[in-house]
Formats: C-alpha cells, structure tokens, sequence
C-alpha cells in the first residue's frame, strides 16, 4: 500500500473575539492509502469539514492553521507551501467535492467552462482539447447526453446531475486524493445511492484514495474501508468498518448507533445521546465526552489518548484500556 | 454574456425602459448625424440682425444673442455631453469594479485600507471635489475633464461591488474555484465579475445621468467645456443674459439635458428593477 496523505496532529484555531483563539480542531492525525476510501464521520461543528479544507489550506482567515500540525502528501509538506505551489496541489493532488451542488456551481458560468477551468488550471492544454476532456469526465460520471450537457448552465440540471458535475470538477485535474465533503446530503436516497456508486467506481478505475466525510452512519457502512469518528475537534474512534459496526468501543460511537434505526432485527426504543455537542469555544476539559457519556468514572477528568482496542482498531477512551 | 443581456431585455419590457431607451436613441442619432446638416454651431453669421432671432424654420430653434444657430449648438454640444458621459462613466464603473473587488476578496488590510480611503472621498461632495481641482487650473481641456470627473465617480460603485463581493465570496463555487487551484485572478474576473455586473449595469446607467448633470453644472460655473465650443451647461449660461428677450436660447439646452437625464434614469430604474427583482 502507498500511502498518499499523512496527517498529523492537525489543529485549527480562530479568535474567539477576547484575544484568545479557540480549536475546532483540535489534534487531528490519521492517513489514506492508495486506492482506499476512509470515511470521517461525525455531527454538525465537531470540525470534520473544516478538517477537509485544511488539507488544501482553505480556511478561511483569520482561521489558521497551528504550527505545531502537519500534513504530508507523499513527499511534500503541504503546510510549507506558499502561492503557486500550493495552487498546484490544489486540485491536481487533491480534488474536493463539496457539500452543496446547489451553490457549488457559478450560475453564470456553463458547465463545460467549469470544468474545463480545473483542467486548465493545471495542464497546458487548448481550449478544444479541455472541452475533449471534459466530455470525457461527464461520461466517466455517468451523465446521459454529455455533449449538451456541456453547454448547459447549472440551472438547467438536476440536484443529482449537479453532483455529478461537481464530481466530474473534481476529477479534472486528475487528483489522487478525492475528498467529498457531504457529497450526498442534498439528494434524495435514490440519487445518494447512483452518486455513491460513481464515486466507489472511480476509486477503484482511477485507484484514486477517498475521504468520505458524512454525519451519515448508512452511507459508511457499505463504501469505506475505514472509518474515523470524529467528536468535538477529535478523532475519538477509529477502526476497519466492519469492525467498528460490530464493536463500537467509544461510548460516544455506541451512542450513534443507538439512535439509528434499523431495519432488521426486533424493533427496540432509540436512545439519543443526552445532551448537544459543545460549541467549539469550550470544548470540556478531560474527557471531550465526558458531560454526556452515560459511562464517565474518575479517570475521565483526565484526556484519554487513542488508546489501542484491537490492530487497526483504537478509540479515544479510558474504558478501552481495561478488559471488558 | 446573459448576466448583461437578460436585465437589459427585462428593462426594455417595461414602458418606462423602452421610453427610457428610444429617448436616448433618438437624442443620440440626432447628435450623431445631424450637425453636418445644421449651420456651423460657432459661426456668428450676422450679430447685429440676425442675433436672438425667435424660433423660424430658417432656425427651428432660434439664434442666440451673437446670431449662432441654437438647434446646431444644441446638437454639437449633446455629442460633447453624451461623450464625456459615456467615457467619465466607463472610467469610474471600471475603477469602481476593480477597487470593489480587490477590496472585498482580499480583505484585511488591503480591504480597509482601500474602503478608508473611499470613505474619505465620499465626505467631500463631488462638485467641490472637482471645483477645487478645476479652479487651481487656468484651462482644462476635454480630456482632462472627462479623466477628472471618471476619476471622482467611483467610490459608491466600488462600495457596492465590494458589498457584493463579500457575499460572493462565502459562496461554494467561489470556494470550490479555489481548490482546482485557481489563481486569485481567475477567480476575480471568471467567478466574481461575472455577478456583479449587474450591480455595476445599474451603477452605469444612473451615473450616465449624474454626469451629464454635472458636466452642465460644470460647465454653467464656467469651469467645464470652454467657449466657443458649445455645451449644454455652457449655453445655458450664456442665455442667462437674455433670458427675458430670447428665453429659446436658454430652454432648448435646458429642455436636452432634462429629456437626456430623464431616459437615462428610467433606463436604469428599469435595469436596476430588473436585476433585482425584490426590489421591484
């Protein structure tokens, strides 16, 4: 396995008004292989998204991203890049997909331009020669007609083709990290499904590497290899998907799995987690869980490292440290 | 291209757009095309018996009091009015575009910087603005006139596009430009420009009539146009003097600049309205 991307220890912070700055990420590190598709999975504010548009250096100021992170795309220290070399990371190495297809494409702008313009940004390429490609890539991601659709403006397609160009944007440049940022949230379940599908088929075709970013434990279950929960700027747990569906160890992960329903099985009471996530300015100390974990005990006022539950298999949690 | 086109076939959908419009071409093609078939505007052909004649077919619009041709004064001096117009207004929407959209991407440092000195601008009143400068020079010529007034129309239109931009800017596709690795300068004139334009279309057609009112406002103050060449604001000064014995001298300049302010108005009511259309 080639690994493409490191990252380690990455912490973003922005002023919170009085001086000091605040961490919605805080201490992020995982990796991705080639050709794998990890999914960060985690509710709304707990810093997964801000986490993908670190990995182009798209925070927004005056967010910034802490000395003392890293992050390694193959050989090269994305954090040491400044101007153009950073440009040519973006969207060649990594391509992004974002969350909402409705505004992620300029209304003014057809189709075909905008693709071509990630092509062009980044090959030397004619303009006839962009469209060519660009054809291409509408095919790839399974839009009927692509040769109109080339033409069209993006008011003139559906939720579903939308993300579909979205995606074929994001593969224009012929990245090897693909990072989809929600890429389904938008779209009813039939079209999550057909996206999803072209996303699993381009990973494999291209052996391009996929982070996955969702709050949606349904759509990991079938499309990662690994998933990563993320809570309140942490990862808390992390494991091989069949894993972490058959042993979820984080109380915080047991407690997502208990408020979905399901399908199969004999019908019981969902048990939300009690309380909200806290915002971002006062993550609690010790344990980041601990005001809503049914299980805290004494050694939660202390912050628990990733702890080791089985190989591949670590959760942010003192219990893991004892045989249950 | 729709951006610009769309709001202008709204605009001309409504009355007052499509009066708007055919006012200002009519005034326009009488300005363009009529002088050559109209006596010498600066010729004084006869200034004792033929001075403030009243209006005849010889004169459809009457001689002033040193026997000019007010009909071809009227019109020679409209291509000078609706010249420096477009031109003042072309240099001002473009700095104005171009300081708004620096100031409002880049933000920070440069973003105040820019938006400070725009403030200051704006509390000085433009006239005085002008004045001041005109009245520290002996002669200004056309050109500087028009380079002077661009120069001076800017600030609003740079506030509005910066307001613009600074909402564009959270939007996703701004965003998404960014991560294929576009350059800040792609992402200023493929993805912001593009939708401002119709902010700056509004800004365009309103200023054509602020200018032309103040190029006449300039020109009565006897700071704009130079005589002998004609000009509205210029004519209307002159007439000042016979304004009882040959009112004509002074209402056919007047009666142009009202009608010409007046269309460009309605057309950029009518523009603005249509690319807005809560506004409506």
């Amino acid at each position: 396995m080639t690994r493409v991307l490191e990252v380690e220890n990455l912490r973003v912070s922005f002023p919170d008004g009085s001086g000091r700055r605040f961490r919605p990420v805080d201490g992020v590190t995982f990796t991705l292989d080639r050709g794998e598709t990890m999914a960060l999975v985690g509710e709304s504010g707990c810093g997964k998204s801000l986490t993908s548009l670190a990995l182009l250096r798209l925070i927004p100021p005056p967010g910034r991203i802490e000395p003392d992170s890293s992050i390694r795309l193959g050989g090269t220290d994305v954090l040491g890049l400044e101007g153009n070399a950073l440009r040519q990371i973006r969207g060649r190495r990594i391509g992004m997909i974002f969350q909402d297809p409705m505004t992620s494409l300029n209304p003014v702008l057809r189709v075909g331009d905008q693709i071509g313009e990630g092509i062009r940004a980044h090959f030397p390429v004619s303009k006839a020669e962009a469209r060519e490609r660009s054809l291409r890539l509408l095919q790839e991601v399974g839009i009927p007609d692509p040769g109109s659709r080339l033409d069209a403006y993006p008011h003139e397609l559906s939720g579903g083709m939308r993300q579909r160009v979205m995606i074929a944007i994001a593969l224009a440049a012929e990245p090897e990290i693909l990072v989809a940022d929600e890429p389904t949230t938008a779209l009813d379940v039939t079209v999550q499904a057909q996206i999803l599908e072209v996303l699993d088929r381009l990973r494999s075709s291209r052996g391009m590497a996929v982070l996955l970013i969702t709050h949606d434990l349904g759509i990991v279950a079938g499309r990662a290899d690994r998933v990563a929960v993320m809570y309140a700027g942490q990862i808390v747990e992390e494991a091989p998907t069949a894993r972490l569906f058959a042993n979820p160890s984080h109380p915080y992960t047991q407690g997502l799995f208990a408020s979905v329903p399901r399908i199969r099985g004999p019908a019981r009471r969902l048990t939300p987690i009690p309380g909200s996530v806290p915002p971002a300015t006062a993550w609690p100390s010790g344990c980041r869980f601990r005001p809503r974990c049914l299980k805290a005990f004494d050694k939660c006022v202390m912050e628990p490292p990733l702890l080791p539950i089985e190989p591949g298999h670590r959760a942010r949690c003192w219990l893991a440290e004892t045989p249950r | 291209m729709t951006v610009l086109l769309e709001p202008l076939r709204r605009a001309w959908r409504t009355p007052r757009g499509r009066a708007g419009v055919l006012v200002l071409l009519a005034i326009a093609v009488v300005v363009i095309f009529s002088p050559p078939l109209l006596p010498d505007p600066l010729a004084q052909p006869d200034p004792i018996g033929g001075a403030s004649l009243a209006p005849s077919i010889a004169h459809p619009f009457g001689t002033d009091q040193l026997s000019r041709d007010v009909l071809s004064r009227v019109a020679v001096g409209g291509r000078v009015s609706l010249a420096v117009a477009i031109i003042a207004v072309g240099l001002s929407i473009t700095l104005g575009a171009l300081v708004g959209l620096v100031a409002g991407y880049w933000g920070g440092l440069v973003d105040a910087a820019l938006m400070r000195l725009v403030d200051a601008a704006l509390a000085v009143p433009r006239l005085f603005l002008l004045l001041l400068v005109l009245a520290m020079s002996e002669r200004v010529p056309v050109w500087a006139l028009v380079l002077l007034i661009g120069a001076t129309g800017w600030f609003g239109t740079s506030r509005i596009v910066r307001a613009e931009v600074l909402r564009l800017r959270e939007e996703s596709y701004v965003r998404a430009s960014e991560a294929l690795g576009a350059s800040r300068r792609r992402v200023i004139f493929r993805h912001l420009l593009p939708n401002t334009l119709g902010p700056l279309l509004v800004a365009a057609t309103l200023g054509v009539g602020d200018v032309i009112l103040l190029e006449a406002g300039l020109s009565f103050l006897g700071l704009g146009i130079q005589p002998p060449a004609p000009s509205w604001g210029g004519m209307i000064l002159d007439a000042r003097e016979v304004l009882v014995t040959a009112p004509w001298a002074g209402l056919f300049p007047g009666a142009a600049i009202v009608l010409t302010v007046l269309s460009a108005n309605l057309v950029g009511d009518a523009v603005r309205d249509a690319v807005d259309p809560r506004a409506a």
